[in-house]
């Protein structure tokens, strides 16, 4: 293939391509210009191209996300109860009333609506970190061939492929008190525990939510970053190994930079996924989830849909909007930072 | 090469669009309606999941609504929902205006909806095209809406909830018949608990089965958690006293397996059924405990106990009135038709029908003689619906209601697995709950 | 930097890993096996045991062994219909998410235009709000759409279709452009030298060298779609119901058939597994390798 170097006035070519290439697009000499060297076809087609491309994600972004996150932004400022639902365009003006009853933590909303969100912070950071790690150990570990890796790449890919419902509801049969694997395991079978324990009240429940969330995503994480191993190329590895790198030092090096772009969007994802996640608390405890896995997705499905509140549950996710613009601002800018630098 | 790839993507969308929505059936009512008499219309009718499995639910509809159709001509375009998405449906139909014509509705939801008023009232006109207010029992009629406003909804199948006892476990702990009273109960409860076998098997988990038991208890101590004025009044003493007991069966008395604060997929009849426990208090078992293997001798069936005395009203009802209730909403382009499917559907031949089919009763007056409705279990539902059930409360709250009182009542079952539950923490739960009511 | 080689190493020779990096795989990788297949392995016993024994004490291995759920499950729920919807409705999202997305991640990543980070900062808020809040609001669009237009979105697999594939272009959008951003723009001008707009070279360069990356989105569109419950079982009717809705359908009034859940999930699930095993050789490296000589 050839070498890349800064287009030339391209050699006369079939008069088709040249069309096509619409005038060689050589550059005016002294003229400063981006970094990206680039050929310039044609002045429309060089403006217009990005925003044609983007046109269609843009059309679909903004029917179904967009357009009901700016109705559910403006149901936040109005009563939007049961008794307006059918004329929900006259809904009365409740301006920040909403908000206000949210956010004071005095009050009963607003003490659970913080209780949640502690929670929900917590359990996100400790399931995406382990998620994380478990799929990048499992995709370094089994980047080399080996006996038996492609069978194992279809074991850790068959959690993701179950249906949500049927996973969760398998776990919580197995965290059942009376009788669930897990405790006949620890109880019965190895004598741990004194006693058969509960995992789906008290405090146990926020262990076993961010057992069954880690079993849902570790694969997913596996996968992307599985990916992106591919796009290493060997001979860097080859080239360190020359060096007289050892394999921990390989991935120390090597692999882990070179994954940091890949690791940094499925870091943030998993975090806003994980923040949001609806199924995974929703099946494991159904309606009324016990207050130490009380986390904020179903938090605000039950202080809204469930008492036909709708003002207030929009006015929650408002408030949850803000808090993750600003957390994955910030993880952006600092990320975007370490790149440039 | 470029802008003809985007306007084939956009087209093909759009073609792709066409075609799968030509080829697809919608969920909007029918067009052809005019507002006459009805013959050759459609009416788009959503029940709920009665039967077994909703697949039955459709083997036991579809014959009588080809009857209707036979009868009048009208058409009834039938969809089965599950209880999981069914509110929410209600919800969208409600919000966007375009929904069925005639849909099912739990009867608790019966206020909740009323207060969005996309249900069609039922004046004393409507009434009277289906047959009259008089020809329902009067009990079910008070599950329909808020007092002093037309109904939002008129009863269709009825329940109420009964003691099921096992009459094997009774005789080998040596009690001679079923408690009748919340000391007696908790007596033989401890005679029958010993190694793994509980005295009561209680669905301590599920939201609504502790807000209709922690209801009925509260009733018992002469509170009824929300005032005339339907404001709610969690916190009174008779509310907190009668939530207390009712979580104290597992704290204090220890008759309900601490497992059960976990319950909330009818594993409490699979335990009952497996003679694990040896009574359960539950609406209409008879066809779940079939479904479980168990055979109608090997169980009793008696009124829910009452504090003292015999099942009556006031602080002696022992059930809410359970059951579901039919509905038209108010948008609908087809009145007339409507409201002809609503009278069949209440008419003593559907209502024998279809009640003998779901194991319900029916709420119709002259539905109920039918010798079909005196089975043992049925006659004790019939009874304790006429005499001693009482209606939720019918305020526009009430789904809050449920949905705050419950999760209270299933996190002091989260405590009363270590031990008995004080009074003062019924009491801070409860009021956790009404600080958290609003509107 | 350099390590001592000893005897074993120099046998195994001076590419090979060392003993301890083979243990820690060993013991990771088969602790991770454990933890995957756990649940996989307590779902399939329950699907071979009758109805009673599944909520019943538990046991390691089921006894009576009974295939009766496999059968019944196909009538308690129109699950035959409910899979081919699935299917249909899948992997339209998926194809048409991943063409989406990749015009869209080509523009972001090869272009600097206004509005560049504003659109990538749009697009990712979109992941903040929690899905209960896009309900009511996307069915009124919906709705409002079918009154004004005489499409019926509403009950339609294509209402359905446009949502989800719109609900996985985020990530795939992000994924994308990480993935676009690793190809040097080297490749891409080799193309133009060679005389291919940027379109063409978008197909004939970039694309071939991403193609991990279009697989896993391609898995990621179809996965999100296969597995969404919410909206789906609002904006179907039972004609284009999916699955995963239809599970659900399994607890009913009466009862709860677990172990015909457990079935029927198995059952689904094998095309799509068999899907990701066959997905798997394009996940492998040396598409890229040696393309930029």
């Amino acid at each position: 293939m050839a070498r890349a170097r800064t287009p030339t006035p391209a050699p006369a070519r079939s008069a088709r391509t040249d069309a096509r290439a619409g005038g060689a697009g050589h550059q005016a000499p002294g003229r400063r210009r981006r970094p990206v060297r680039r050929r310039r076809p044609g002045r429309l087609r060089r403006i217009g191209l990005p925003y044609l491309l983007l046109l269609p994600a843009l059309l679909f972004e903004l029917l179904v996300h967009l357009v009901p996150m700016v109705v559910g932004v403006f149901i936040s400022f109005k009563s939007l109860t049961q008794l307006y639902l059918t004329q929900w365009l006259h809904t009365p003006w409740a301006g920040l009333g909403n908000y206000r009853v949210v956010v004071d933590f005095n009050g009963a909303i607003g003490q659970a609506l913080l209780h949640s969100f502690v929670v929900t912070c917590a359990f996100t950071a400790i399931a995406v970190g382990l998620s994380w790690l478990l799929g990048c150990a499992a995709a370094i570990l089994a980047q080399d061939s080996f006996r038996g890796r492609g069978l194992l790449r279809a074991i850790f890919l068959t959690p993701y492929a179950l249906p949500a419902y049927t996973s969760v509801i398998t776990w919580a049969f197995m965290f059942q008190y009376n009788n669930g694997l897990i405790n006949y395991v620890l109880h019965n079978e190895l004598g741990i525990t004194s006693s058969p324990t509960f995992w789906l009240l008290g405090d146990n429940s926020f262990i076993a939510l961010v057992t069954v969330s880690v079993w849902r995503n570790w694969p997913f994480a596996f996968l992307v970053v599985m990916a992106g191993l591919q796009s290493i190329p060997r001979e860097f590895y080859e080239a360190a190994a020359i060096d007289g790198a050892g394999v921990w030092q390989k991935i120390r090096l090597i692999t882990m930079p070179s994954l940091r772009p890949v690791n940094q969007v499925l870091v943030l994802v998993l975090f806003l996924w994980t923040f949001n996640d609806f199924t995974t608390p929703y099946v494991l405890f159904g309606n009324g989830a016990p207050p130490p896995a009380d986390v904020i997705s179903i938090h605000i499905y039950n202080a809204s849909f469930l008492t036909w509140n709708f003002g207030e549950g929009s006015a929650m996710s408002v408030l949850l909007l803000l808090f993750l613009l600003v957390i994955s601002g910030g993880y952006l800018l600092f990320t975007s930072r370490r790149r440039d630098a | 090469m470029r802008r003809p790839s985007t306007i084939a993507i956009l087209a093909t969308s759009v073609i792709a669009a066409a075609a799968v929505a030509g080829c697809s059936s919608s969920a909007s009512t029918s067009a052809s309606g005019n507002a006459s008499a009805g013959a050759g219309t459609t009416i788009t009718y959503w029940a709920s999941d009665q039967g077994s499995s909703i697949a039955d639910d459709y083997t036991v509809l579809n014959p009588e609504l080809a009857k209707f159709t036979r009868q009048t001509g009208i058409k009834v375009k039938l969809e089965v929902i599950g209880w999981a998405d069914l509110l929410n449906r209600i919800t969208a139909a409600t919000t966007s205006g375009q929904g069925p014509d005639v849909v099912n509705i739990g009867n608790t939801w019966s206020a909740s909806l009323q207060a969005t008023g996309a249900l069609l009232p039922w004046s004393s006109q409507n009434f009277s095209a289906i047959g009259g207010e008089s020809k329902f029992v009067s009990s079910a009629v008070g599950s329909t809406g808020a007092a002093g406003k037309p109904p939002a909804a008129v009863p269709l199948y009825s329940v109420a909830y009964a003691l099921y006892y096992n009459k094997a476990l009774f005789q080998q702990a040596g009690i001679a018949g079923p408690p009748a009273t919340w000391a007696d109960l908790i007596a033989d409860g401890k005679k029958l608990t010993h190694g793994s076998v509980y005295g009561l098997a209680l669905e301590a988990g599920s939201i609504p089965e502790n807000i209709h038991n922690a209801f009925i208890f509260a009733q018992q101590h002469g509170c009824s958690f929300f005032s005339p004025s339907g404001a709610p009044t969690y916190t009174l003493p008779g509310c907190v006293a009668g939530v207390q007991q009712f979580v104290n069966l597992m704290g204090t008395d220890k008759i309900v397996s601490p497992g059960d604060a976990e319950y909330d997929q009818n594993q409490s009849i699979t335990d009952f059924a497996d003679g694990k426990a040896g009574m359960l208090m539950w609406q209409a078992a008879g066809a779940n405990l079939k479904a479980h293997g168990m055979a109608t001798s090997q169980y009793g069936i008696a009124p829910v106990p009452v504090q003292s005395g015999v099942p009556g009203q006031g602080t002696n009802v022992d059930s809410m009135v359970a059951g579901i209730n039919i509905a038209i909403f108010k948008n609908t382009h087809n009145l007339t038709a409507s409201e002809k499917f609503v009278q069949f559907m209440t008419s003593p031949a559907e209502q024998t029908i279809l009640s003998k089919e779901y194991g319900s009763i029916p709420p119709v007056s002259a539905a109920q003689q039918n010798p079909a409705f005196n089975t043992p279990e049925l006659s004790v539902l019939k009874n304790v619906l006429a005499t001693s059930a009482v209606a939720m409360p019918q305020v526009a709250g009430e789904s809050q209601f449920e949905q705050l009182v419950g999760t209270a009542v299933k996190n002091l079952f989260a405590d009363a697995v270590s031990g008995p539950v004080s009074t003062q923490t019924v009491e801070q739960q409860l009021a956790s709950a009404q600080s958290q009511t609003t509107g | 930097m350099l390590r001592p080689a000893g005897r074993a190493a120099a046998r195994r020779g001076p590419m090979a890993p060392p003993r301890s990096f083979i243990w820690t795989r060993r013991v990771v990788l088969t602790a991770l096996t454990i933890f995957a297949l756990v649940p996989v392995y307590v779902m399939v016993s329950s699907s071979l045991k009758p109805l009673q024994d599944v909520s019943g004490t538990f046991r390691w291995i089921p006894s009576p062994i009974t295939f009766s759920s496999y059968i019944q499950m196909w009538q308690t729920v129109p699950l035959a219909q409910y899979f081919v919807n699935s299917l249909i409705v899948c992997t339209c999202a998926a194809a048409l998410s991943v063409l989406v997305a990749t015009f869209a991640a080509y523009a972001v990543s090869r272009y600097r235009f206004r509005g560049r980070r504003v659109f990538t900062l749009v697009v990712l808020s979109t992941q903040m709000f929690p899905g209960i809040l896009f309900l009511l609001p996307l069915f009124l669009i919906f709705v409002s759409i079918g009154n004004v237009t005489g499409f019926q979105l509403l009950g339609s697999r294509t209402g359905l279709v446009i949502t989800y594939l719109t609900f996985s272009l985020p990530f795939s959008i992000w994924l994308l452009v990480s993935y676009f951003d690793s190809i040097p723009r080297d490749l891409d001008e080799a193309a133009w030298v060679d005389g291919c707009g940027p379109l063409r070279a978008l197909f004939r360069v970039v694309i071939p060298a991403a193609i991990p990356g279009i697989v896993t989105v391609a898995i990621y569109a179809f996965m999100t779609a296969w597995g969404e419950v919410l909206f789906a079982s609002v904006m179907t009717n039972d004609t284009t119901r999916t699955l995963a809705v239809g599970l659900r359908d399994y607890s009913t009034q009466n009862d709860v058939y677990w172990n015909q859940i457990m079935a029927a999930s198995i059952v689904v699930s094998i095309p799509v597994v068999v899907g990701f095993l066959l997905m798997q050789r394009f996940l492998v490296a040396g598409l890229t390798a040696g393309a930029v000589k």
